[in-house]
């Protein structure tokens, strides 16, 4: 009896120093990818970390455009109990290392050699203090502006490449009884519009002036003046209806020949591949006016959790998440081009060559730049105060002046 | 032991509650004015920083629109709300035949989420789907009903939902008001040979003052803490035209990471609240001493 008890223990001691040893990779993440082609694409990512005999726990928390999961995340921390991997991005990544909640998964990018196959601008987000701390999921290029090409091609109209050249378009096509501008008047829409049209007259530089560095003279000039003045424009070029819309009703506007144009980041491909649609048969796509490229990059930041199972699990995470594979497969799904600049495109669209020729190109010459309407160049405390002006102007008769004014100023009360 | 047990149980039954509401309600309007005073962002902070959040706060456009947006839709919901309801209730108070299939119409809105009332009332003002096209489609061409996506015109838009929803309830209380007055009194003036209207405005509705008085106080809170129909009828729009506070609220702290600021504005709204309830509260207490 006595030998039996002893044995006993035995193998359980056994059992519990082979199981440390061998910790099973555990994660838990949470995320807001619950839509259809969301939900697919990041089901891609579990099925390659269990496949890699990792255990992983999905929290998935709907609603808000994150905002719900924010709240969720905000209780997770302050208990002491926060998930492996959160979907965060730009500076809400760095917001949340200076709460001292954040991990350091250095280790992995350098074995993996992040720092050669990402764009220097994007590994800067990947990066807390000069340790990495996020894994970029995609590149989503904002300044878009999407086109319905049978509209385009009865009224003898050509993609164009300056704003001038837009307005023209517009009004040939308004008095040809077509709306020029697909838009919804949500702020969002408003701030994504703005900062197309900002890049366009601003230029890279200024644009990082403005609404990176926030710089007051930038945010003041006459150039932003001419912002807004092409704000007002493209206010007359929206039709009566507009406000609230969702996105996907102006992208279906565009999709059936009601609306001419959408100004929209590259989620809205998705719609259209989605009513099986053809890329430059059916519709086309192309940069807004003006040089550099606007990216709003998911990625999966990082929280120190105790415990080998959990470093393991997040560890292993982050090596698939910036993996060729589901960096391939997540992009085809989600219509978002791969962060890393090494995969193979092949399986792509043209809009999606064209985007990640641009994102190539524009790395090189420094206009690289994050998209603010994104939170991609600022907290959201900044952001928003931006946001609020813009979508205020937008939607009122207010001057183009004393919005510049009000912009200066709700920046400066923001801080 | 028995003795004491008796003596004391009301106090050992009401204790949990007591306690429970001390903490949650006091005790996180505390947290809340203690935070307001800080610098907090994403998480809460507890240094004191002084009146920063209300300095940002009265300098933010964004929440002076908001604050007027409650004066305004806290006033005319209110005042409309009570004058519909008194209205309808004195209609059905002329001993009608269907009173009760009408009462209950008049009081189905108060079963709907406001969520529910916003959705739906979102699309009837809609120019492009509701009125505005129903009436264009019968030929008046011109006609304009189109103040849901008119920045001035959005916040009156959300009173007439809400006053949609509110006013059957504020029937209901004044029916109950109207039935409660002494039959004998109005039979009396009858016999005198009174004019109806004169015994609604010199008998019956002066005697009803403690109805007003709910009534007000219940629709002043509703007005205070609007917020699901805002969302759902407008999303705060068109720009930050329909803002209330909650909403500005919710923004702060859950879209923006800016818990300080909310906090802030919380403050406020309690605020106006507390102006609305604190001489409502004295008026009663002192009533009962009397």
């Amino acid at each position: 009896m006595i030998r039996f008890t002893a044995l006993a223990t035995l193998s359980a001691v056994a059992l519990t120093a082979a199981s440390s040893a061998w910790a099973e990779p555990k994660a838990e993440v949470l995320h807001w990818w619950t839509s259809g082609g969301e939900a697919k694409s990041v089901a891609v990512l579990q099925q390659e970390f269990s496949a890699n005999g990792g255990t992983w726990t999905d929290m998935p928390v709907a609603g808000g455009g994150g905002d719900a999961a924010m709240t969720a995340l905000r209780a997770r921390v302050l208990s002491g109990n926060a998930p492996a991997a959160v979907q965060l991005k730009g500076p809400a990544i760095q917001e949340w290392y200076e709460e001292g909640v954040l991990a350091d998964i250095s280790a992995v990018a350098e074995a993996e050699g992040w720092a050669d196959v990402l764009p220097a601008s994007i590994a800067g987000h990947m990066k807390c203090d000069g340790t990495w701390c996020a894994a970029p999921v995609n590149v989503h290029r904002v300044d878009w502006i999407w086109a319905n090409a049978d509209v385009l091609k009865a009224n003898g109209i050509d993609m164009p490449t300056t704003w001038d050249e837009f307005n023209a378009a517009a009004e040939k096509l308004k008095a040809a009884g077509i709306i020029p501008l697909a838009h919804g008047g949500q702020a969002w829409q408003d701030a994504t519009v703005f900062e197309a049209a900002a890049l366009g007259i601003l230029g890279a530089e200024g644009f990082h002036k403005a609404f990176v560095e926030l710089d007051a003279d930038t945010l003041t000039s006459d150039a932003m003046v001419k912002v807004f003045d092409q704000m007002r424009t493209l206010r007359g070029y929206v039709d009566d209806n507009f406000s609230g819309r969702d996105w996907n009703l102006a992208t279906a506007m565009v999709m059936n020949g009601e609306a001419a144009f959408q100004i929209m980041g590259d989620w809205a491909k998705g719609e259209f591949l989605a009513a099986g649609k053809v890329p430059g048969q059916d519709f086309l796509c192309a940069s807004t006016p003006g040089d550099g490229f606007l990216y709003n990059v998911d990625s999966f930041a990082m929280f120190d959790v105790g415990g080998a199972d959990k470093e393991a699990g997040q560890q292993l995470l982050a090596k698939l998440i910036v993996g060729k594979n589901f960096q391939k497969v997540f992009n085809l799904n989600k219509g978002s081009i791969p962060a890393r600049t090494d995969v193979a495109l092949d399986e792509f669209d043209s809009c999606a060559h064209l985007s990640a020729q641009d994102m190539a190109d524009s790395s090189a010459n420094g206009s690289l730049l994050p998209s603010y309407a994104h939170g991609m160049a600022l907290r959201g405390a900044q952001s928003g105060a931006i946001t609020d002006v813009v979508t205020a102007h937008f939607n009122s008769d207010m001057s183009s002046e004393d919005a510049v004014k009000m912009l200066a100023q709700a920046v400066a009360n923001s801080m | 032991m028995v003795d004491w047990f008796q003596r004391h149980i009301p106090k050992i039954v009401l204790a949990p509650s007591f306690a429970a509401v001390l903490l949650f309600v006091y005790g996180f309007i505390g947290w809340t004015a203690w935070v307001s005073f800080t610098r907090s962002r994403l998480l809460p902070k507890y240094d004191i920083a002084g009146f920063i959040q209300y300095k940002r706060l009265f300098a933010s456009p964004r929440w002076e629109t908001a604050l007027n947006n409650l004066f305004i839709f806290g006033f005319l919901f209110i005042v409309i709300a009570m004058i519909l309801g008194l209205l309808i209730a004195i209609l059905l108070d002329q001993k009608i035949r269907t009173e009760g299939v009408l009462r209950t119409i008049y009081l189905y809105p108060m079963a709907l989420s406001m969520i529910v009332t916003g959705t739906a009332w979102k699309w009837i003002m809609n120019p492009g789907l509701g009125i505005e096209a129903l009436v264009r489609g019968w030929g008046f061409e011109s006609f304009s009903f189109d103040w849901v996506i008119d920045p001035k015109m959005a916040i009156y838009a959300v009173v007439i939902a809400g006053v949609w929803q509110a006013s059957g309830f504020v029937m209901a209380l004044f029916l109950a008001g109207l039935r409660s007055v002494d039959g004998e009194i109005i039979k009396a003036a009858q016999v005198d040979g009174i004019p109806t209207w004169r015994i609604y405005s010199a008998i019956i509705i002066p005697s009803m003052a403690p109805i007003f008085l709910s009534a007000f106080i219940v629709l002043a809170h509703l007005a205070i803490k609007s917020f699901d129909l805002v969302i759902a009828l407008t999303g705060g729009g068109p720009g930050y035209a329909t803002d209330l506070p909650a909403t500005y609220m919710y923004t702060m702290a859950f879209s923006r990471g800016d818990i300080g600021q909310a906090a802030s504005s919380a403050m406020i709204m309690m605020a106006v609240v507390f102006t609305i309830v604190v001489p409502y509260l004295y008026s009663e207490l002192r009533a009962k001493h009397d």
